[in-house]
């Protein structure tokens, strides 16, 4: 009973990171380029957030700085990927090793500090529910992450600039020979994740648990990643898979609000084994990843 | 005489090395159908991206209604009122026909669809607005292409080799199309190196070679003949007449093959039936998309079955079930369509290339590479089968589509295989190499080979086949023998017509 | 008018003079590009630059500790870089070298008392083939389940970094360890003999490099070798080929994860001495930059882990005597990476200066 009321007031803050970094990643993966550096952005946001909270208390300027560090760091995986032509997946572990570095690098004298987090907001009438009420009180970045992801649904599906990013992903030198500039389009996309990214890490580092510890995004952007696959590139699944894996991930924390003992070493590898079973299960409908696949992922396009 | 609906003054394209276009002058009147004929890596497609803003010309003037103007994009180009219909189609199989659209043509999705309707019965190009292009007949993706065009309300319309991928009936349907679209006052720029069709309605024509202009004349006054020596500059190559012989014993046999492919976008086949001598050449003839690609997966070996492995036989033995390279070790050998990543690795040498399929022959011992051996026979085979290139060494991707064909090609030969199958023989090549390829077909089947060809060129398969069969939605007709046969009647089984007579 | 522009153009064969000079010039910049960093931390620059690159291999008490790092560093990237060329990304050899760490350290846990010649030739064996066994998993999710191996093989590693920490902290904790997560010293029959005398450098380093030897045979002249690089320059030629993919996945992943195994065998065996937490210090990470530096080439790939190891040890001495956290050593290894990549674009293309003479509307 507890443990419900506890998992359902705290799986929306603890999906937000994924949420948020996994919206970024499908837009970058809708129109073809595929950023194995989203840890890296991420940690990078992270640290730069909370360096920024810690010394002004504001958190607006440090999402806003954390997203522009992680777009900054992201255009530098488009030069490598979209200008120069390099391997994907090789420009996306070296800005993810970079960015982990850089991490490490600016919150070196802050190991263990702690910032205050955000008041929570309640929706008038439902947060007063028995049980399900903190579902409704959450911090406004939740709120706001809520929104994008409709905004970034409705995007996709039905705007001209939707379809555009489809088609890019889909088909390169057809959205080219119609006059799209598809290396423009693909940086505007990888810069989106690269924002999305930072503002997962701000979040992760100074709402969801506002206290800096190098590598403290632990493995949540590589799920994120894991996250656009397990969607097959739809949105709204984008959604439910984050809120599943922000379930999880509190089940760590809900057990021993339960009373239930469990070995914690195991309870911390329960996101990754989830990842690995649906991954497996999920990847394995050929059918299914062809249908909503982006056809052109991962591979470079030579105007 | 009104003045030219478009002018081309000495438009020069360059990439890295390659002169595409040298000095290009070209005038178009209103309201003509003029050709643009050139061979294979003539420019032809260079020239229709320069006029269409998808490149922008080194040097060079373009000047529309009397105008300079400068096309630096496809939307500048459309708002002129230049549309185009690309070869290998502009279109996203994922997206609706009325997505497609709408990707040039602005407005609301109802009011696309209902144009989209208008246009399809005032031209004879019905196309259903909210079906998925991946759903789509090549016919109908070409429909759909052109529609798209003509809702930009084009003054200039190119259509590029717009007829490689119909069959001989929806030919004559295109061409009341352009006819009628002639009719009201829209040029269309017709690109093709097919002579017949261009006698047939063009109004003008110009001919490009290595990328310069070297004829501009009025295509009616002249034959078939002269039109190809201005083409390739000398005499048509005269083909390999092929002997009169018995064929030998059944070396390929497809016995009532039904397949349905993992991918969603492929084409399911239907109780396949061949059957190839030693010593004929069988040809399968159809509009692409209509299960070549998955019928050459499955003979090949690229596409194995375990649980179906009698439904393919080579000499005598079921091999459904066997890999590419066990069945080449019973003596097949095999050229696919695409030529490079699959035929050949591009990043990898010539020599390195021959590994792939001649490693059986001598080239490894011990399980490593002789490399000498190795550059002998890619040697070998760049001089039997007169591939231009520096040497064994050159990367395949440095080739040219017909160089690298023939040493795809000669790799194979050297084999000494038993059934040879090669699919798409002349796709993209050059004549002189397109001559020299089936010769060589011929050749072998002359001493005992069994050659299998997938082709789209009705032209071609009449050259060099004994029999044809044509493939259509997964099905294959009948066996047809070339000498009883019309071209007419190979294009009624492509349409489907034949069916629905209840033949 | 004129315009000019710049565009790459592909050339007819990858340039070799380039391949060569292309890590060097990465090297430079992100040295400059590093030290800019430095002085901005408010470093002397010339004081980092001796520590960091030139006082590891001045002396050879040093030196040897090089060669000490850059052994798992070899033995590691050798292996990841047939299964790169191969297109089968492995990224979780951290985990592998952890689990080769755990699978060695067994031996001289479970029977401290054990003597003889065979323990440390058994304890590398096994380091190995737990390294194998931890890549099986993300194989057979590619070869049955079409998972993607990159995502599999990095959680696989989360859940090594965890394994050990229960072990650590559960069964294997040492009982006289003062409750420190750490198992029992091992026997001085469980550690790998040393190989120069005074230094602590170890029988491992020559197994690295005969590693070096067998792999640049492997891929640069068997047959074997070859169809793994056609799969992952050309897959679709793989199967025209008829060479079997999923044998290319199975063999790419356990070769890589035995070679990390092993590693990881070798360094509990050798300069650690016990199973403990900083065992997993990253070498598997930075074996994926050692692999690309080394341009996935087996003797590339010796000049690039001899490069990281100088960095390893010389962000050690930068450390100590310039007060330079160790976090720079990986934003040092991270942006030669980036470098490296844009350089080598200058390998298979050309930069040419595109002028056009325009004529105006």
């Amino acid at each position: 009973m507890n443990a419900i009321t506890f998992v359902l007031a705290g799986m929306l803050a603890a999906a937000t990171p994924f949420l948020l970094a996994a919206l970024g990643e499908l837009i970058a993966e809708r129109a073809g380029v595929l950023n194995l550096g989203i840890e890296g952005m991420m940690a990078v946001g992270a640290v730069i957030a909370f360096l920024t909270v810690h010394q002004f208390g504001t958190h607006s300027l440090g999402f806003l700085l954390a997203g522009l560090a992680g777009a900054a760091l992201s255009l530098v995986f488009a030069w490598l990927s979209i200008s120069l032509r390099a391997n994907q997946v090789a420009a996306g572990l070296a800005i993810g090793i970079l960015g982990q570095g850089l991490s490490a690098l600016f919150g070196k004298n802050y190991e263990s500090k702690t910032v205050s987090g955000l008041p929570k907001l309640s929706v008038p009438g439902l947060g007063e529910l028995p049980v399900v009420g903190g579902l409704f009180t959450q911090d406004f970045v939740v709120w706001i992450a809520l929104l994008a992801t409709f905004a970034i649904w409705a995007a996709l599906r039905f705007s001209k600039m939707g379809l555009v990013i489809r088609a890019v992903g889909e088909n390169p030198a057809a959205a080219r020979s119609l006059g799209y500039p598809v290396i423009a389009i693909r940086y505007g996309a990888v810069l989106f994740g690269g924002l999305m990214a930072g503002f997962a890490g701000a979040y992760a580092s100074t709402v969801y648990t506002p206290l800096w510890a190098d590598g403290m995004i632990a493995g949540r952007g590589w799920i994120a990643l894991a996250l656009v696959v397990f969607a097959t590139w739809m949105t709204g699944r984008v959604f439910f898979g984050a809120v599943l894996f922000g379930a999880v991930s509190l089940a760590q924390l809900a057990a021993q609000a339960g009373g239930v003992n469990l070995n914690s070493q195991l309870l911390a590898c329960l996101p990754y084994l989830v990842t690995i079973a649906v991954l497996g299960i999920i990847s394995s409908n050929r059918r299914l990843l062809k249908v909503n696949g982006v056809a052109s992922l991962g591979k470079t396009y030579i105007p | 005489m009104p003045a030219p609906l478009l002018s081309l003054r000495g438009l020069t394209k360059t990439y890295g090395t390659v002169r595409a276009n040298r000095g290009i002058d070209l005038e178009v009147a209103q309201g003509s159908i003029h050709a643009i004929l050139g061979e294979n890596g003539a420019g032809k497609s260079t020239l229709m991206k320069l006029i269409y803003g998808v490149e922008t010309p080194d040097a060079g003037e373009v000047i529309w209604q009397g105008n300079p103007v400068r096309l630096t994009s496809p939307a500048e180009a459309r708002r002129q009122g230049i549309g185009m219909v690309f070869q290998h189609f502009s279109l996203f199989e994922t997206l609706t026909v009325v997505e497609n659209i709408s990707l040039i043509v602005p407005g609301r999705k109802a009011e696309l669809a209902a144009r989209i309707r208008e246009l399809g019965q005032e031209y004879g190009l019905e196309v259903e607005p909210r079906a998925h292009v991946h759903s789509l007949s090549v016919g109908e993706r070409q429909r759909v292409e052109i529609i798209r065009c003509l809702m930009t309300d084009p003054r200039l319309l190119i259509l590029d080799e717009p007829t490689s991928v119909l069959p001989p009936q929806s030919v004559t349907r295109l061409f009341q199309t352009l006819t009628r679209l002639r009719d009201r006052g829209v040029s269309i720029l017709f690109i093709s190196h097919k002579l017949e069709e261009i006698r047939s309605i063009c109004d003008r024509a110009t001919i490009l070679r290595d990328g310069q202009v070297t004829g501009n004349i009025d295509p009616r006054e002249h034959d078939a003949h002269d039109l190809a020596k201005m083409m390739i500059g000398r005499d048509m190559p005269a083909p390999r007449p092929a002997i009169a012989r018995e064929p030998g014993e059944i070396r390929l046999e497809l016995a009532g093959l039904d397949y349905r492919p993992d991918d969603p976008f492929a084409q399911s086949l239907s109780k396949i039936s061949l059957r190839l001598h030693a010593g004929e050449i069988l040809g399968i003839a159809g509009v692409s998309g209509n299960g070549q690609a998955e019928l050459a997966r499955l003979i090949s070996g690229e596409t194995t079955r375990p649980a179906a492995a009698d439904e393919i036989r080579m000499m005598g033995k079921s091999v459904g079930h066997l890999g590419a390279a066990a069945r080449r070790k019973l003596g097949f050998a095999f050229v696919p369509e695409e030529r490079l990543g699959r035929g050949a690795v591009p990043e990898m040498s010539l020599a390195d290339n021959s590994l792939l399929t001649a490693h059986r022959f001598g080239l490894v011992q011990r399980g490593l590479i002789n490399r000498s051996r190795e550059a002998d026979f890619t040697a070998r085979c760049i001089k039997d089968y007169d591939v231009r290139t520096p040497g064994p060494q050159a990367e395949a991707g440095a080739l040219s589509g017909g160089n690298l064909q023939k040493f795809i090609v000669g790799r194979e030969i050297m084999l000494a295989p038993k059934i040879l199958f090669v699919s798409q023989p002349t796709w993209g090549v050059d004549i002189g190499a397109a001559t020299a390829i089936r010769r060589r077909m011929v050749d072998l089947r002359n001493d005992g080979v069994a050659v299998l060809i997938i082709s789209e060129e009705i032209e071609e398969l009449f050259e060099i086949c004994d029999r044809i069969q044509v493939i259509r939605e997964g099905r294959l007709s009948p066996s047809l023998n070339v000498a009883e046969t019309r071209v007419e009647d190979i294009g009624r089984y492509m349409i489907g017509a034949e069916e629905r007579a209840g033949i | 008018m004129l315009l000019s522009r710049y565009q790459l153009v592909r050339r007819s064969s990858a340039s070799r003079r380039v391949a060569i000079l292309a890590p060097i010039t990465a090297l430079l910049v992100t040295i400059v590009l590093n030290f800019v960093l430095y002085i901005a931390m408010g470093k002397a620059p010339a004081a980092v630059f001796y520590a960091m690159l030139v006082e590891p291999v001045v002396s050879w008490s040093s030196f040897s500790e090089v060669l000490l790092k850059m052994t798992p560093l070899l033995l590691i990237a050798q292996g990841l870089a047939i299964g790169f060329r191969a297109n089968v990304i492995n990224i979780g050899a951290e985990g592998q070298f952890i689990l080769g760490a755990i699978f060695a350290a067994s031996i001289p846990v479970w029977v401290p008392q054990a003597t003889g010649g065979w323990i440390w030739p058994a304890m590398l064996l096994l380091g190995g083939i737990g390294g194998a066994l931890w890549a099986v998993v993300p194989a057979f999710w590619r070869v049955r389940l079409n998972a993607s191996e990159i995502l599999v093989t990095l959680m696989m590693s989360l859940i090594a970094t965890q394994l050990l920490a229960y072990l650590l902290v559960g069964p294997w904790k040492d009982p006289m360890g003062f409750n420190f997560p750490q198992s029992v010293m091992f026997q001085l029959d469980a550690t790998l003999p040393l190989i120069i005398p005074g230094t602590r450098v170890n029988v491992a380093l020559i197994l690295a490099l005969v590693w070096t030897l067998g792999c640049w045979v492997y891929m640069q002249r068997s047959f074997q070798g070859y169809k793994l690089i056609v799969g992952g320059l050309a897959p679709h030629a793989t199967a025209y080929a008829g060479f079997s993919e999923g044998r290319a996945v199975w063999i790419s992943l356990l070769i890589g994860g035995f070679a990390a195994g092993l590693a990881g065998a070798a360094e509990v065996a050798g300069p650690i001495g016990q199973l403990q937490r900083s065992v997993a210090s990253g070498y598997g990470y930075s074996a994926i930059i050692v692999a690309y530096l080394g341009g996935l080439n087996p003797i590339g790939i010796l000049f690039s882990s001899l490069l990281i190891a100088i960095l390893y040890i010389g962000g050690d001495n930068a450390m100590v005597s310039t007060e330079l956290p160790i976090a720079a050593v990986r934003v040092f290894q991270g942006s030669l990476l980036v470098c490296y990549l844009a350089a080598i674009t200058l390998v298979r293309y050309r930069i040419v200066r595109v002028v056009t003479t325009e004529a105006r509307a």
